[in-house]
């Protein structure tokens, strides 16, 4: 409502402070830089509960039905004698699931980088709407803490898998999980999508309208053509998971029958009549396909950005980036069907989808051949950040060749829902994200708290994360291959997979040594908060524009005029420079040539 | 489209940059994408309805049957009711049209008044919506459900439909309701029906004109109607339960699922009617109150308006799915 009250007050105030309580300034903030930081703190601590969760249960199925003092310690009356229980077992591997892709890599990586970065690169005061923008973080929040609080319902968290299709979601009498901590995990979601269709508008209005002069389209970084592309596949595909919730939240507490039918429970009948889950199914993963890129995209500009500053490179083919990146997201939206080939759907219809699936092939490798291609003869700068922007390059090609398989469904019928597809999207999405996410924070710590991540703990922690993320994904492969299906709590039952226990140990030690390295990179990320060593203007000698704002965060980022745009975003080793690098607002020389990107 | 450059509060000012590439503020292009992800929203819900009812297609419920009445008329009317719903809503966008364009030349009385129409046209319509739920809660003729969950109703021997009150023979027996405490929770009934399965085949047996027509349609459309003797022995060995109006777990017009999402998409449109009824209330008093005169713009109006005339299309394939097709 103040829409226009906002932007006068940003402009008239620029230059100098705002008196700031305590409470505007770090708790009830509108300053996109704080917002980032406040989106980075919440996402690294469900990151950590996510983490712990996977830790529990690779212990069990790496060893189960042996009794383990942790459990016993963390899970109470879900371990009996220190042996867990298959429900929690469920509840975690649902809860783990929810809180990296929600909470971790959608919120998390997108509400962090989005927000910092959207305004100090495109030359911005701040984001369109900075109370939006407030209240987006805030109820991001907020259903933070009301999915961290369903875990200690008393008849367990929600367990359905972080998919919850229904029956087990829409029946409270299911299963333990399906009652009160199912309605906590779908009002928790409800807030959650509300919050990024709040960051989804504030993103998108602020690349379109508040670009500073110059700053045309072709000359966004790519950074923000991934954020921008991101939002709005997230206005486009939440909406749809929204309609899901909603009829689930009809049929679980109003007796509708959207997706139940003919169920009977202990011999009677239930009313429901006529609905289908495979309806759930397809609404879900109309959300949930488009979901992957939404963590995907934004790592993937990320890294594009990374790459080209540390190769001193121009990035290899820009306006193929973008036009991958468009087509990507184009393709995402009609590629949900391969999640559900063997839900008995038309094999016509399946071949539809393997069609579109595997086309989604060429825009990838447009982007990993890019990456490769500004990397080749580059005058390499190492450091974590770039360190992390190439092994997300690496396990993108490694997941990306298994999706080559699972999109198509004469062969993923075979190993549907077991460890092959888990390798798969944890490799493609969950690691390459998570790189992504690792290198932003390496590469923008100083942006963010003017000072510098320790270089020698973050190399400790690349390689520790690098070997162990292969060494837990890589074996997976092949024991889902040999058929062990994915969600079970334990495979003792079954002859057939004694001589893959052994396999899962070694995953799971990786997993627990993986999982432990991370201790180094919070200890670096909260002690360089404090104690990491000043930071200069521009560390890594960037051309993006955040560079040119001071050291130390002032409202409305810039001192004095916003900085004019003059060129695109990767004048790298331009030849007629002294400097390797020629940042976005430096003006064309006489007879200079913008490059023909 | 000229007349929708606003002043954006941004021209001349250190902020300097200001591309827009669509020639609109940034508020304006909020709520267009905002549109665009609440129409995603809509199409979820439609798209499930389309998949639902293609999954029923042989015995969906005929609309021009469902909607047949309008207030203070007894009689068959199909459609005539809704017509006027459309309608109302309709008009309140184009009131809605001429307020957002009295605002661009800065005319506040005539602003109010087509705000005040607006708001009108969306009650009358929000309250027809309640005239039509509970009209079609309470029922029409009522129906048999069978065990394996069809419905069954009753036409005479010219076609025309028969309520089940006006042959069913009551016994005045007494009869006990499940509930909750008496049993299991999950078999608790609501309300009774008024009659029993009997008194209804005692009604049948009773009335010789009487026939039985299920909810298969047959090629032309038209639900089959059930020789007498097939009627009889049908109520008799399948009859489970007599069925007055609609709810969320039975619907005496066919499939329950027409109910669910009747009253879902329905009710879900309703909400932003009544949230766009609010909000336009809001910005009516704002009118009043000058505050767009001070303003010296009346984008606001213009915001709103696009709200409202995006649910009064959604209103329009609303009203398509259910009601024509």
């Amino acid at each position: 409502m103040s829409a226009h009250a906002d932007i006068h007050a940003h402009d008239d105030d620029h230059g100098h402070h705002h008196k700031e309580t305590f409470v505007t300034k770090y708790i009830f903030s509108q300053d996109h830089k704080m917002i980032a930081k406040q989106y980075l703190i919440t996402g690294t601590i469900m990151g950590v509960i996510g983490i712990l969760m996977s830790m529990m249960f690779r212990m069990q199925i790496a060893w189960p039905e042996e009794p383990n003092v942790l459990f016993e310690a963390l899970l109470g009356k879900w371990a009996p004698e220190g042996v867990m229980d298959a429900d929690i077992y469920l509840a975690l591997v649902t809860i783990h699931g929810t809180i990296m892709v929600f909470f971790v890599l959608t919120a998390g990586l997108s509400g962090t980088f989005s927000n910092l970065l959207i305004p100090l690169q495109i030359g911005a005061r701040d984001m369109a709407s900075g109370f939006l923008n407030m209240v987006s973080y805030w109820l991001f929040f907020l259903s933070s803490v009301i999915m961290v609080l369903s875990l200690f319902v008393e008849a367990g968290p929600a367990a359905a898998g972080w998919t919850i299709y229904p029956p087990l979601s829409a029946l409270p009498m299911a299963q333990g999980g399906s009652g009160a901590g199912m309605t906590l995990w779908l009002v928790s979601m409800a807030i959650f999508i509300a919050s990024s269709l709040l960051g989804s508008l504030n993103y998108i209005v602020t690349v379109l309208n508040l670009r500073t002069k110059g700053m045309s389209m072709t000359r966004l970084p790519l950074t923000i053509w991934a954020f921008f592309i991101t939002a709005i596949i997230g206005v486009i595909s939440f909406p749809v998971l929204l309609s899901a919730a909603l009829l689930l939240i009809m049929d679980r507490s109003f007796g509708t029958s959207f997706f139940l039918s003919d169920i009977f429970i202990q011999g009677e009948v239930l009313h429901y009549q006529g609905g289908s889950p495979v309806l759930f199914e397809h609404l879900f993963w109309f959300l949930g396909h488009p979901e992957v890129y939404i963590v995907l995209l934004p790592a993937l500009g990320i890294t594009s950005e990374i790459i080209a500053t540390n190769s001193r490179k121009p990035i290899f083919g820009y306006r193929a980036m973008v036009a991958s990146i468009l087509a990507i997201a184009f393709l995402s939206t009609i590629v949900w069907g391969h999640h559900m080939f063997i839900s008995g759907m038309n094999p016509f219809l399946g071949s539809v989808f393997t069609f579109t699936t595997l086309l989604i092939a060429i825009p990838s490798a447009v982007k990993a051949f890019n990456y490769i291609t500004t990397l080749w003869k580059g005058n390499l700068q190492m450091n974590p950040a770039m360190l992390f922007s190439i092994g997300l390059v690496s396990t993108f090609i490694t997941g990306g060749l298994t999706g080559i398989i699972l999109g198509d469904s004469a062969l993923d019928i075979n190993v549907h829902d077991t460890y092959f597809v888990v390798a798969h999207f944890h490799l493609v999405m969950g690691i390459s994200a998570l790189y992504g996410m690792f290198a932003g924070i390496y590469h923008w710590f100083p942006k963010m708290f003017g000072r510098m991540l320790n270089k020698r703990l973050g190399y400790v922690h690349f390689w520790t994360t690098a070997v162990c993320a292969y060494g837990v994904f890589f074996p997976m492969h092949f024991i889902g291959m040999a058929g062990l299906p994915r969600r079970y709590y334990t495979n003792s039952a079954f002859p057939l997979f004694d001589d893959l226990a052994d396999v899962n140990v070694i995953i799971t030690v990786f997993a627990l040594v993986g999982g432990v390295f991370q201790l180094v990179f919070l200890y670096n990320f909260f002690s360089s908060i404090f104690f990491g060593k000043k930071a200069e203007k521009n560390p890594w000698k960037s051309n993006t524009l955040e560079w040119t704002t001071p050291v130390e965060h002032i409202h409305g980022n810039w001192p004095g005029e916003i900085p004019h745009v003059h060129r695109w975003a990767y004048d790298y080793s331009k030849p007629g420079h002294d400097e390797d690098y020629v940042p976005q607002n430096v003006p064309m020389k006489d007879g200079e040539e913008e490059l023909q990107h | 489209m000229d007349t929708t450059v606003v002043n954006t509060g941004t021209e001349g000012k250190t902020w300097g940059g200001g591309n827009q590439p669509l020639k609109a503020s940034y508020g304006k292009m909020m709520m267009w994408f905002f549109i665009l992800s609440d129409a995603l929203t809509f199409s979820g819900f439609l798209a499930a309805y389309g998949f639902s009812r293609f999954k029923f297609i042989g015995s969906w419920p005929i609309a021009d049957e469902v909607f047949t009445h309008i207030p203070f008329f007894h009689g068959n009317y199909p459609m005539i009711y809704v017509a006027f719903m459309t309608f109302i809503l309709i008009m309140s966008s184009v009131t809605m049209v001429l307020a957002v364009d009295a605002g661009h030349h800065m005319k506040k009385a005539k602003v109010t008044i087509y705000m005040f129409l607006t708001i009108i046209g969306g009650l009358i319509f929000v309250g027809s919506q309640a005239w039509e739920w509970a009209t079609f809660i309470k029922g029409d003729y009522g129906a048999i459900q069978t065990n394996g969950g069809n419905i069954l109703q009753f036409v005479d021997t010219d076609g025309n439909r028969v309520a089940v009150r006006d042959i069913a023979i009551s016994e005045h027996g007494e009869r006990v309701q499940h509930e909750r405490k008496s049993g299991l929770w999950f078999v608790s009934e609501g309300t009774l029906p008024s009659y029993t399965i009997d008194e209804v085949y005692n009604g049948l047996e009773a009335n010789p004109n009487v026939l039985v027509r299920t909810q298969t349609l047959t090629e032309d459309g038209k639900k089959t109607v059930l020789s007498r003797e097939e009627s009889l022995k049908q109520i008799k060995e399948n009859g489970k339960l007599v069925v007055e109006g609609a709810n969320l777990h039975v619907n005496e017009y066919g499939s329950p699922l027409f109910a669910d999402f009747f009253f879902f998409i329905t009710g879900f449109h309703g909400f932003h009617v009544f949230s766009g009824v609010v909000i336009n209330i809001i910005i009516f008093f704002n009118v009043i109150l000058g505050t767009y005169e001070r303003r010296g713009s009346y984008e606001m109006v213009e915001k709103v308006g696009l709200y409202w005339h995006f649910v009064d299309l959604v209103w329009v394939f609303v009203f398509t799915f259910f009601y024509l097709v």
